[in-house]
């Protein structure tokens, strides 16, 4: 016998914990069960649930025929894409810094840069969008991104796993003759894969699911993201037609959800190992 | 000699983050003190420095005292909850628990779904008369009640969905704390006859303080940073009783188009943030003292 089978021996307890696990299970995915419910349906079972109810597609043919869907991912794609590579960019190269360098300033720096986990670019929306007005590119998908392109976060993630990268490779490649950026890539990249892995899942997920600056830097359907193109949609004329609204959330959040429970263990795995740092 | 030139290493690998840390994280910082100072430019009128001018409206402003009181309201009531279901479905789905995997999948899905596309969907749970909720109600004779059109229950019903897509979020940190965490204890626990509650209260919950404080002071954030919901569900509204901090700037920012009002009412928000980012910055420095 187990630690934890004698710690849970309690029979009846036990029963009742797995039923309000469940039950809270449930509840936590009724949102989603409800959205597959009322897209795959005709309108008229959108509010009444019956097992002899038809399937049907025409709520997702009817979303995406309503609003450049098409259009809207291309933009969150680019728009994701083009964070991460710069994100990975720079915060590979700050990381190194300050996990191996010593230099004067250092510690200053470094609270500069814990600053923005505190004063995140979401807060300062009214002096990032003066910021952009200023630099002309108000309305781009580079003006959505600019504000998160040096990741605090990533930074402080990546610097604690380079730190535990043993000296001596480091100086084992110096000794080779290799230049600090070739030891930075030959030595500390490889071995930071798997913060990398959770670092670009949260990345990821974090930019596809963001709203608040991409509804005020865009305006037109050339730069809008999803979520943004999702929210004009479903407030317009679209009015109360559960079916549709719910075939263009699904349609919205497909992509991330579809990666999510293929690599579902992926996924919790790197927010956990994202979360210990 | 080397020593000057590691120096000037170190700089150019920062230089890059750095330049965009400093343009879009310390100088809107400074700009927005500078620019809540002054008065806000409209046609003919330049703008010109008003002293503390936007802080006088903002003390006088109702509406803003109504999005403090709703944030903190907001803040007190979703923060120890959210944090409370996080553990107790990190012990469950830690445990051996019938259907662990899908139990985990399901408290973590709202962390990966949009927040704006979810909101659509309980938008529709809270719909007076053939929403989902008033449907069920409808089975115990208790229906017919406006959740979000009602001023007592708008802001609690905004609070539901918060606590709905943080609890699974929150989890995952405690989940990572439990399984870094020795099973000799249980056992030891175990053999010395100790019971479930007892070793929680004196073994587990201490190892997970840690844990806790860093769950805690990223509610704090998220409490004052969540506002996509409000604009899908709400939008402040009914009479202003959902109105919260941010999606107040926003209004004032990008609806009325004061922007030196809304920094004003920004330098508010980074204060908040400010006495929390102390806490956090004590947090850190001990965190890394132990690696």
């Amino acid at each position: 016998m187990t630690a934890s089978s004698i710690r849970t021996g309690n029979g009846g307890l036990r029963v009742l914990e797995t039923a309000a696990a469940w039950l809270l299970g449930i509840l936590w995915v009724l949102p989603l069960l409800y959205a597959f419910w009322a897209a795959f349906h005709p309108a008229e079972y959108s509010t009444s649930f019956s097992l002899t109810a038809p399937w049907t597609l025409a709520n997702f043919v009817k979303a995406w025929h309503a609003a450049p869907f098409a259009r809207y991912f291309v933009n969150t794609v680019a728009l994701v894409t083009m964070v991460l590579a710069a994100q990975l960019v720079l915060v590979t190269l700050a990381a190194y810094a300050f996990a191996r360098f010593e230099f004067p300033g250092r510690n200053v720096a470094f609270a500069l840069v814990l600053m923005q986990l505190m004063v995140m670019p979401d807060v300062l929306i009214v002096e990032n969008y003066r910021t952009m007005a200023a630099l002309g590119i108000k309305d781009t998908i580079l003006s959505i991104g600019l504000p998160y392109m040096a990741s605090a976060f990533g930074i402080f993630l990546l610097r604690q796993t380079f730190k535990t990268v043993p000296r001596e490779l480091d100086e084992a490649a110096r000794v080779e003759g290799c230049s600090p950026l070739m030891t930075l890539w030959k030595v500390y990249v490889p071995l930071a894969r798997p913060t990398y892995l959770a670092y670009a899942l949260v990345s990821v997920s974090y930019h596809w699911n963001n709203f608040l600056w991409p509804l005020i830097i865009t305006n037109s359907v050339e730069s809008r993201p999803v979520t943004v193109g999702l929210q004009v949609f479903s407030s317009t004329d679209q009015g109360i037609d559960w079916s549709i609204i719910s075939a263009a959330t699904l349609l919205s959040t497909g992509p991330l959800l579809l990666a999510f429970l293929l690599f579902q263990r992926q996924f919790v795995q790197s927010f956990m190992r994202a979360g210990i740092r | 000699m080397t020593r000057t030139r590691e120096w000037v290493h170190a700089w150019l690998l920062l230089l890059p983050a750095m330049s965009l840390l400093v343009l879009f994280t310390h100088y809107p910082t400074v700009a927005n003190l500078w620019h809540s100072l002054h008065s806000t430019p409209r046609a003919n009128h330049p703008s010109v420095w008003v002293g503390l001018d936007n802080y006088r409206n903002l003390i006088e402003d109702p509406i803003f005292w109504q999005a403090l009181t709703n944030n903190l309201w907001y803040a007190v009531g979703t923060i120890p909850l959210s944090i409370a279901l996080a553990l107790l479905m990190a012990i469950w789905v830690n445990d051996r628990i019938p259907g662990r995997g899908i139990l985990r999948l399901a408290y973590f899905t709202p962390t990966i779904l949009p927040m704006i596309a979810v909101a659509n969907i309980w938008l529709f749970f809270y719909t007076p008369e053939y929403g989902l909720l008033e449907q069920v109600l409808a089975w115990f004779g208790s229906a017919g009640h406006n959740w979000l059109g009602t001023r007592s229950t708008a802001l609690p019903a905004l609070m539901v969905v918060a606590i709905w897509k943080e609890a699974g979020f929150f989890m995952i940190f405690y989940l990572a704390a439990l399984q870094s965490m020795s099973p000799q204890l249980a056992e030891a626990a175990a053999i010395e006859g100790a019971s479930r509650a007892y070793f929680f209260r004196r073994v587990t919950f201490p190892l997970l303080m840690p844990t806790t404080l860093f769950v805690l002071v990223n509610a704090v954030i998220n409490a004052f940073r969540m506002v996509d919901h409000i604009v899908v569900m709400t939008r402040g509204g009914p009479d202003n009783a959902t109105e919260l901090l941010l999606y107040y700037i926003y209004e004032i920012g990008f609806r009325f188009w004061d922007s030196s009002y809304a920094a004003a009412l920004t330098m508010v928000l980074l204060a908040i943030l400010g006495i929390f980012a102390l806490l956090q910055f004590s947090f850190l420095e001990r965190r890394t003292h132990y690696q």
